[in-house]
């Protein structure tokens, strides 16, 4: 009987401690279909966040390394440094890498450090409780913005995309989403791209995952996945903010 | 021999390097040998001192707060340090920056007029050099004997070819009559 | 092999590239700069790596990179910088890997000055950052010890899995002082199953982790770490000890301070007074046996420390407070002279506690 379809190699047998509904799942599943894809599974060491995600480092059957709270693109850098074969990605929240991780974030990217970042962004801190993250929308209701962020006090989100794209050193920098079949078809394609990027020693591949926290956001997961076409899409624009090595780029 | 020697002056006028002249030829004469610089925010001007010791046996601490030997090349050093040299030490003065006499009577003052000569050689960077050859002679501390060796080893790769002007000017100091 | 004059920081960046470390990450701060500056020149032309990271915590986190992948990785700092530096020492600790770190102390708290001290005793030797831990913990006296203690850190981190720190201070470290380097200082090589350097599909992914959601498990990594401290405790502590044998008053010092202890010292018998000096060299563990057997024998302890009094506090531990333990210390970047320190020495030897 011909397989139609069955789990990557590169995630293990650990059952996801994910809420229903949370799309985690499927950005996991999009990085291991690509590492597979890319036959690079065996000389992978992903960097795992704190965060929602913080326990990756049991999903996926590469070499794992658990960082500390924003800290992933420097232990990659180390790891990538140290070992120039082999492909490293970090996989990050947003409060993980655009909050508390900032620099660590912008410097990596400066540097074109030749690693895969992929960034989950889902407007809130998830794994804590719920609070205001560093992208939650103006207005939005959190456990730390109870009458919604008032972006006179806290100011505006980050935009990260926009924000690296400042940069000149970057190699390819994508906003995605996986709220619909066809964004998930999408976000697969930038993903493998991102680690393709690397295999060919361009530099920094960043994909921001526009995401959903039903539970946090206090939404159904239909719902939760309407709101991002309705909200977050909206101030969070896809496609591609940098592509160094597109044609007509410069 | 145990000699600890103190050298102080106005940063840029070479102090830590006539240290580092004087701990090369030690070393070279198998002595044991510390160099310790004042470190300070300041890259120029400033005040600089550094502490050598050059020593038959081995170096306790590589502070100098006595000194033997007190090479002072500005009026603050002197004014400072003056009182710390042990009895029946050497102060050297650089005369021309420093108008004053060594008050104490304990201790042997040379007065060596080196910022003038070492203009007047055409070699104005290097009166800490002329120094340096007058606290030899005087102290015998490290001997003149494979001076070049030491000091190809203390200057830096790029400024080799400065080792003639400064073998002159040590040379200078050393022959230079009070 | 020829001695060659080198200044402290310059020893410790040369040993340990001799010691097999090619990767180096740091930041700049006074008055450790030299070992980044050396780096910068070195790493390149051996095909290592040097990288000026953006800040001290990412300086760490690229050590803790690469000391996933079984690698030697070190990073070097001075006081502020190595506050900075203690979440990812934590983090080290608890995934069980080796790394250096060093610490060029100059005067605290906050920015402080630049001038050396010994006031991060407590944060070197009773953790520092968060959790039950210790780091192996050495104390260099002069330039050759920069550079051995150097390759003894780099392998007493691989031997016992766990970073190690060379507290050194700015005296030391600015100092330049005859040195003998052996071309191979890399010292017995480490078997690193748990490194992570990709499966290449042949074995079970491994994981660099601290996290341990189940407090019983948490437990048993404590329990183990504390076994392995044990160990280190049993095996690794070492000190100088100069002119003990029959001495009446004992000074304690490490690192500057025993220098200048040693000159009071030499002073003291000069004077018929009958003074030693137990050097540690490894702070943790701490050379408690060789303190005990002192207790018995001497009339106090004087601790010599650039410090408001830190060791002081181990030497009462180590000597089960049997003995009066005197503190003579400087701080904020002065540095007691011999003559202070034989004063001290004096009024022991003349009763007065």
């Amino acid at each position: 009987m011909a397989v139609v379809f069955s789990k990557p190699k590169a995630l293990t047998d650990v059952p996801l401690h994910y809420c229903p509904g949370c799309t985690h799942g499927i950005i996991h599943r999009l990085v291991a279909e690509a590492i597979d894809d890319l036959g690079i599974l065996g000389k992978t060491v992903g960097i795992a966040p704190v965060g929602c995600a913080v326990m990756a480092y049991d999903y996926f059957s590469c070499d794992m390394v658990e960082a500390a709270h924003g800290r992933a693109p420097a232990v990659a850098t180390g790891l990538k440094r140290a070992m120039p074969d082999r492909i490293i990605f970090t996989y990050q929240g947003d409060g993980d890498l655009a909050s508390i991780g900032m620099a660590e974030t912008v410097h990596a990217a400066t540097r074109n450090e030749n690693i895969t970042v992929i960034f989950v962004n889902n407007a809130i801190y998830g794994m804590t409780g719920g609070q205001m993250a560093p992208t939650s929308l103006p207005g939005q209701v959190t456990q730390t913005s109870p009458y919604g962020r008032d972006v006179k006090t806290v100011g505006y989100p980050i935009k990260v995309c926009e924000l690296l794209s400042a940069l000149d050193a970057p190699e390819y920098i994508e906003r995605v989403a996986v709220n619909s079949v066809k964004n998930v078809l999408n976000a697969k394609r930038a993903i493998k791209k991102a680690f393709q990027n690397q295999i060919d020693g361009k530099g920094f591949s960043l994909i921001e995952v526009v995401s959903s926290c039903p539970t946090n956001w206090g939404m159904t997961p239909q719902k939760a996945l309407d709101w991002v076409e309705s909200d977050m899409i909206p101030y969070y624009p896809l496609g591609v903010y940098r592509d160094k090595s597109a044609k007509g780029a410069e | 021999m145990y000699t600890q020697i103190l050298i102080a002056g106005f940063g840029g006028q070479g102090v830590l390097f006539a240290g580092k002249v004087l701990a090369y030829k030690g070393l070279t004469e198998e002595k044991q040998i510390s160099w310790l610089p004042s470190y300070g925010p300041e890259m120029r001007g400033g005040t600089a001192n550094c502490s050598v010791i050059v020593s038959d046996t081995p170096v306790g601490s590589p502070i100098v707060s006595v000194p033997d030997i007190l090479i002072v090349m500005n009026l603050p050093s002197l004014d400072k340090y003056e009182s710390a040299v042990t009895k029946g030490g050497c102060v050297f003065v650089d005369s021309t920056l420093i108008g004053r006499k060594v008050e104490r009577t304990d201790i042997t003052a040379h007065y060596i007029p080196a910022t003038k000569m070492a203009r007047e050689l055409g070699i104005p960077t290097l009166a800490n050099m002329i120094m340096i050859g007058k606290v030899i002679k005087e102290t015998g501390v490290v001997s003149m004997d494979g001076l070049r060796d030491a000091l190809a080893k203390t200057v830096s790769a790029k400024h080799q070819d400065l080792i003639d002007a400064n073998l002159k000017a040590i040379e200078a100091g050393f022959n230079y009559a009070e | 092999m020829a001695k060659v004059l080198m200044k402290g920081n310059e020893a410790i960046a040369e040993a340990a590239i001799r010691s097999g470390c090619r990767h180096y990450f740091g930041y700049p701060i006074t008055p450790q700069t030299e070992i980044a500056a050396y780096m910068a020149k070195r790493m390149p032309k051996i095909g290592g790596t040097f990288l000026q990271a953006e800040s001290e915590i990412s300086a760490i986190n690229m050590v803790y990179g690469v000391a996933s992948a079984g690698l030697r990785a070190m990073t070097s700092s001075s006081s502020p910088g190595v506050s900075l530096k203690q979440e990812g020492i934590s983090y080290l600790v608890g995934c069980d890997l080796p790394a250096l770190i060093v610490n060029v102390q100059r005067g605290g708290p906050g920015l402080g000055g630049i001038q050396p001290s010994q006031s991060d005793y407590f944060q070197a030797t009773k953790g520092g950052g968060h959790g039950d831990y210790h780091l192996i913990v050495l104390a260099p006296a002069s330039v050759q010890e920069m550079a051995d203690l150097t390759a003894k850190a780099f392998d007493l981190a691989d031997k016992y899995r766990m970073p190690a720190m060379l507290l050194a201070d700015g005296t030391i470290g600015q100092m330049m002082e005859p040195v003998e380097l052996p071309e191979d200082m890399s010292g017995p090589k480490y078997d690193k199953p748990w490194a992570v350097r990709g499966t290449e599909n042949k074995r079970e992914h491994n994981i660099i982790n601290s996290l341990y959601l189940v407090p019983e498990q948490l437990e048993v990594k404590n329990f183990e770490r504390y076994k392995k401290y044990a160990e280190v405790e049993k095996n690794e502590a070492l000190c100088e000890e100069y002119m003990t044998e029959d001495a009446d008053v004992c000074v304690v010092a490490f690192g500057i301070a025993a220098r200048v202890s040693k000159n009071a010292i030499d002073a003291a018998r000069a004077k018929g007074i009958k003074a030693g000096l137990i050097r540690p060299i490894t702070l943790w563990p701490f050379p408690s046996e060789n303190i005990a057997k002192m207790a018995d024998r001497v009339k106090g302890f004087i601790s010599v420390e650039l410090s408001m009094g830190q060791m002081i506090e181990d030497i009462r531990l180590a000597e089960s407070c049997k003995k009066p333990v005197k503190l003579c210390n400087r701080v904020g970047g002065m540095i007691p002279s011999p003559e202070e320190v034989l004063k001290a020495i004096e009024d022991m030897e003349g009763g007065a506690f």
